[in-house]
């Protein structure tokens, strides 16, 4: 794309909830159980019955709203949303249009550098509709298959105002969305299992100008990559229809995985009227303020921030930083070691370090490792007091890591106690000058390399318990003196 | 007189999976035309001052508990389906 335009980009992200029942009755939600186990009369759409709101998805959506720093509507209602389509039992889903649950937020997240800020228009909830299987399930190619499984389940719909400018600030908006959801732990934002996806709205205006262009819409992504690509195949397809003199029309466009290239539906096809109106099956929502306050005050801080604390005070990089913040278990991890022990650089290190290998060579998420702060901190203050050396102290993190006993425990247990007793080093020492007559005769001779060879041999013979100043110190007075 | 256009008679019909033919069009015209103007009859009322309804109920906030209640009767719902096979509801194949 030339750099006569520049991208404006939207996105509407959709996050479903992780709550036990779905959002207006009492069915499971639960991923990969058998098809259409997990139904009702209420989420198949049948006559008669009556949905009741799920207060536990108010809760997490308020929660997902205030994190994102919006207002929270003291009135908000459902509407029915009509259209058919095989995956909505009903004949229409309900959703919010005219009350939405929030508005007015925004999301601070770094990109290429700098700090970007995506003002959001709405966040609003919604039922999720039921899974189509296209593939064949009984033979038979001609039909299509439903699962109403997820069907109901809680939706969140975040609605950004169009600021994003290209498609990687809109990926990087859309990362940073998937971190808050998961650090205030109200969505598991998986998109292998699609319950984490958005549509994006892209349109180009001439740099400089003001006047937006027409926007196209890209339905239902599932991963970064995916979003990315279509975006950027419609930048260019949008380009050259302007560089012709041609007028882009308001369209959904359906991208092509397989060729990556992206196309207009037609837009009868698409007869986008909803036809909304009041859902009459629900009463109206108010929230209480008392309520919002308390959910407020028990929002865990945001990875933004904690990243800018954790520069700030600590002395971290920017760049460990961000890899310290990825989860909220392992910010927390790291939090703690640093306040038990006193040293950050060191509780970073040991994290990004030892323990992120032992956590990928067991291929193991961190929530589920034995490492304790309380263990972690002991490790490294171990060290600090020279009780062992950092060489031993990775084989002491492997078995904290295996067994889950305590650093000390595992020191005192296999003896790995630095030997700090000069008289014990220095016998050692003799004996290894003895031993080496060669590298001695060369480091005597000026080779000053030689040296080391030696502080190994000790080290060796200690079994890398003895203390390596020591060592050296003490080697160097024997061989000089 | 207010006027429904065949036009958007076939349009509503359209969206509601509903076909007509010409002679009924033209019926449901008139006849819709006759209902917008008897419910039009409220926009003869002075509502600046009235808060706008949205539910004829005057309560907020009926909630239910977070918990999962399994139903096991997804063979009764299967049986009701007009086609189904290996747990799912089969219906014509559609494509997006």
């Amino acid at each position: 794309m030339g750099n006569r335009y520049e991208s404006v980009i939207g996105l509407e992200i959709h996050a479903e909830l992780s709550t036990k029942s779905k959002l207006f009755c009492d069915c499971e939600v639960m991923f990969g159980t058998a098809p259409n186990a997990q139904t009702c009369p209420i989420c198949l759409g049948m006559p008669g019955v009556l949905p009741v709101l799920n207060e536990r998805a108010i809760s997490f959506a308020i929660r997902a709203a205030l994190a994102m720093n919006c207002e929270i509507a003291t009135f908000s209602k459902f509407d029915r949303k009509n259209y058919f389509y095989p995956d909505l039992p009903k004949g229409y889903q309900i959703s919010q249009k005219h009350y939405p649950l929030a508005k007015n937020g925004y999301v601070d997240f770094e990109f290429s550098g700098t700090i970007h800020r995506v003002h959001i228009h709405q966040i609003h909830l919604e039922e999720e509709a039921a899974k189509l299987v296209h593939a064949d399930v009984t033979g038979n190619p001609s039909q299509s298959y439903v699962d109403f499984n997820r069907a109901g389940v809680p939706l969140l719909e975040i609605v950004s105002e169009p600021d994003l400018n290209s498609p990687e600030e809109a990926v990087a908006y859309w990362r940073s969305v998937k971190e808050i959801l998961e650090y205030i732990d109200v969505s598991d934002c998986n998109m292998e299992e699609g319950n984490f996806r958005c549509d994006a709205n892209l349109s180009l205006r001439m740099v400089d100008s003001e006047e937006l262009g027409t926007r196209t819409e890209l339905k239902n992504k599932n991963s970064f990559q995916h979003v990315m690509t279509a975006l950027k195949f419609e930048q260019k397809r949008q380009a050259m229809i302007l560089d012709e003199g041609g007028q882009v029309e308001q369209n959904t466009i359906l991208f092509d995985l397989n060729t990556g290239k992206t196309s207009p539906m037609r837009s009868k096809e698409e007869a986008h009227d909803y036809r909304y109106f009041p859902e009459p099956d629900l009463v109206p929502f108010e929230a209480n303020v008392e309520e919002i306050e308390q959910i407020k005050s028990l929002l865990p801080e945001a990875p933004f921030d904690r990243r800018k604390r954790f520069v700030k005070d600590y002395g971290i990089s920017a760049s460990d930083a961000i890899i310290l913040t990825e989860t909220r278990y392992m910010a927390d991890l790291f939090d703690e070691t640093t306040r038990l022990c006193g040293d950050p650089k060191a509780s970073s290190n040991w994290i990004i370090g030892d323990l992120t290998g032992l956590l990928n060579s067991e291929g193991i998420e961190i929530q589920d490792s034995r490492i304790t702060p309380v263990q972690l901190s002991k490790l490294i203050m171990l060290i600090n007091d020279k009780t062992i050396s950092g060489k031993i102290a990775k084989q002491v993190i492997a078995d904290v890591f295996k067994t889950g006993k305590s650093p000390e425990e595992i020191v005192k247990q296999k003896g790995l106690s630095q030997i700090t007793d000069e008289s014990e080093i220095d016998a050692i020492v003799n004996q290894v000058v003895e031993a080496h007559s060669g590298p001695v005769q060369d480091y005597r001779n000026g080779t000053k390399k030689a040296l080391g060879f030696l502080v190994g041999q000790v080290m060796k013979a200690t079994k890398g318990k003895a203390n390596p100043q020591l060592v050296n110190q003490l080697l160097t007075r024997k061989l000089d003196g | 007189m207010a006027t429904i256009t065949t036009e958007e008679v076939k349009h509503v019909a359209a969206l509601a999976r509903l076909e007509f033919n010409e002679e009924d069009i033209q019926q449901f015209a008139h006849q819709l035309a006759r209902i917008i103007d008897y419910i039009g009859k409220l926009n003869e009322l002075d509502t600046a001052d009235v808060p706008p309804t949205s539910h004829v109920l005057p309560i907020r906030n009926i909630v239910k508990a977070d918990a999962a209640k399994p139903t096991n009767r997804r063979d009764d719902f299967l049986e009701g389906a007009p086609s189904a096979q290996e747990g799912y509801f089969e219906v014509p194949k559609v494509i997006e």
